[in-house]
């Protein structure tokens, strides 16, 4: 059967990919858009196993060993993506990634063996050049993007459990260390070049697997925690990049149109992230945090209030905001917030709204998500921009384990979070804040709102406070 | 099948193009879905799985197997984990974002 055939089937995928992409992007057609993609997957899958049953290779050597690399895929994928939590999912969207990198990188790297092992070079030298380069590049990108993903896992996980024993992500970046990225890089590209006069030389191709294994962990680990979720979405991009390096190759026409178009939407929304979180792409990844990253001590003290306090001054309130973060999600607390708005609105008929700092959690959206779970109305969840003006006119305010999102520091222009845009919090005439504590947050970085007279604190696990607040309300 | 430079230079054609088509794909996107898209362009990004598919059918000839076959065998679970994976979870993301919001209000 000519291939020409082939290439229509592949031709359908790219288009699924192309319109799954744009629905993606839209709040009402986005479940679609998931779901055009993996029609694209599985119509490029198909045309595969043909192509390779009916048109010349012939289905020879192991079919079930294919079968079961992709049962055994499917099998660990759709677990972990049913049991991971909410709260997982920025790093269950990191790991994903890096595997995906790693599969075109080793995609490469089969080939590359193969063609050594069997000393089947190519004989003309457009072929050697494009499929070395090729290969080259795709390890260059593909196991960089495995390393930093990891890493990246690690940091917003905010350290690994190793035998058992807690170690903490580091934040270590000298001022060496962009240099030392340049030049990491510049060696793997000439050890591609002469990977392109040894062909046959699988030492040069570890040594490129090795540098840019090193490359990618460098490349993550002086960038602070903050600023992760911008970095997983370029590593996003960087793995779309090795799939369509895989595809010249492979000379697969698939593989490097759904390749190039990841690489080119995820550098798009890597730079949309940016901007909602008033970053520059070049200093998140060129200007490490602050130094050593140390965080600061904390000098004052406040004390802490009770929920029955809290009540009388929730008493009579007409309007409320809600602003959650990332506590919110560890204490899995979002009914209990949802109920507490409940409580209010039949007492006193209090309008609640929900504020959403567009970083709030460790991945935008990411307060959405747990809102949405907890069934709380879309129209009431407001964005930063929308909400900001209406922190002075309303009653009081309820922070449920945020700190970063609104530390007034922010606006002085110094330290780790300037410049950050921030939820006005500080304008409310009463604030109550659900904490466990009045330790720093990820930035590192104390917080002038919790000494505030007008604030009070509710110290605790964010789901006791909560259930304790709603029941003083209920009494009250 | 040796490749040619026409064909090359129609690769690259491909990958320019869809380089620019890229870019133009992604405009505005609201907060809320810049975790679902990301996601889900990555699940798409284990078309890696398509390069798992035909070198594993390659490298293993007859019943012999093959340190290559066996690096195409590691790639395809793990870009499988990627295709299945990714797309789940940005199901399961997009149903609780979507599926609760009831009556519109939409902008």
């Amino acid at each position: 059967m000519s291939p020409a055939i082939f290439d229509i089937g592949y031709l359908v995928s790219a288009s699924l990919f192309i319109f799954g992409l744009k629905r993606l992007g839209h709040p009402r057609t986005a479940p679609q858009g998931n779901q055009l993609g993996a029609a694209g997957m599985l119509v490029a899958v198909i045309t595969t196993v043909l192509l390779i049953a009916l048109g010349g290779e012939g289905l020879h050597g192991i079919p079930w060993l294919m079968t079961g690399g992709v049962v055994i895929g499917s099998g660990i994928g759709l677990l972990i993506a049913t049991r991971v939590q909410m709260t997982q999912m920025p790093e269950m969207v990191a790991l994903l990634n890096g595997l995906g990198g790693a599969a075109s990188a080793l995609v490469a790297l089969a080939e590359v063996t193969g063609r050594v092992q069997e000393n089947h070079m190519p004989t003309s030298a457009v072929e050697l050049s494009t499929v070395w380069i090729a290969i080259g590049l795709s390890a260059l990108v593909g196991w960089s993007t495995l390393t930093g993903s990891l890493v990246a896992m690690a940091k917003l996980a905010g350290g690994i459990s190793i035998f058992g024993r807690w170690i903490d992500t580091p934040s270590w970046g000298p001022p060496w260390l962009n240099q030392a990225k340049a030049g990491l890089t510049g060696a793997v590209l000439f050890l591609i070049l002469l990977t392109m006069i040894f062909p046959t030389n699988m030492f040069l191709v570890w040594m490129i697997v090795i540098l840019s294994c090193v490359l990618g962990v460098i490349l993550v680990l002086p960038i602070g925690g903050a600023d992760m979720p911008v970095v997983v979405s370029l590593l996003n991009s960087m793995s779309g990049l090795a799939a369509a390096f895989t595809g010249f190759i492979l000379n697969n026409s698939v593989l490097i149109v759904a390749g190039s178009l990841v690489g080119a939407s995820g550098l798009i929304l890597t730079i949309i992230m940016c901007k909602a979180m008033n970053r520059d792409l070049y200093d998140v990844l060129f200007k490490s945090f602050g130094g050593g990253g140390g965080k600061q001590k904390l000098t004052r003290t406040k004390v802490g209030s009770d929920p029955d306090e809290v009540a009388m001054i929730l008493e009579g309130a007409q309007n409320v905001i809600v602003v959650p973060g990332y506590g919110m999600a560890v204490s899995q607390c979002q009914h209990a917030v949802r109920e507490f708005a409940e409580i209010l609105r039949e007492k006193y008929g209090t309008e609640v709204s929900y504020a959403i700092h567009p970083v709030a959690g460790r991945m935008p959206g990411h307060m959405n998500v747990l809102l949405a779970e907890a069934s709380v109305p879309y129209e009431q969840q407001i964005e930063m921009d929308e909400i900001n003006s209406q922190f002075a006119t309303c009653d009081a305010v309820l922070v449920i384990g945020a700190n970063d999102t609104t530390n007034p520091v922010a606006r002085s222009g110094e330290g780790p979070l300037a410049g950050m845009p921030i939820l006005d919090v500080e304008a409310a005439p009463a604030i109550i804040i659900v904490k466990r504590s009045l330790s720093v947050g990820y930035a590192g970085v104390d917080n002038d709102l919790f000494y505030l007279d007008k604030t009070m604190m509710l110290f605790g696990d964010g789901k006791d406070q909560m259930s304790a607040l709603n029941q003083a309300l209920k009494e009250a | 099948m040796t490749l040619t430079l026409s064909a090359l230079v129609a690769s690259i054609t491909l990958f320019v193009i869809a380089i620019f088509l890229g870019f133009e794909l992604i405009t505005k996107v609201p907060p809320t879905l810049h975790t679902p898209l990301m996601s889900g362009a990555n699940a798409i990004s284990g078309i890696s799985i398509v390069g798992a598919l035909m070198l594993a059918n390659v490298q293993f000839q007859g019943t012999e197997t093959s340190t290559a076959g066996w690096y195409a065998f590691v790639a395809l679970i793990l870009a499988t984990i990627n295709v299945v994976g990714g797309f789940a979870v940005t199901n399961r993301m997009l149903e609780m974002i979507a599926g609760k919001r009831k009556g519109g209000g939409e902008k």
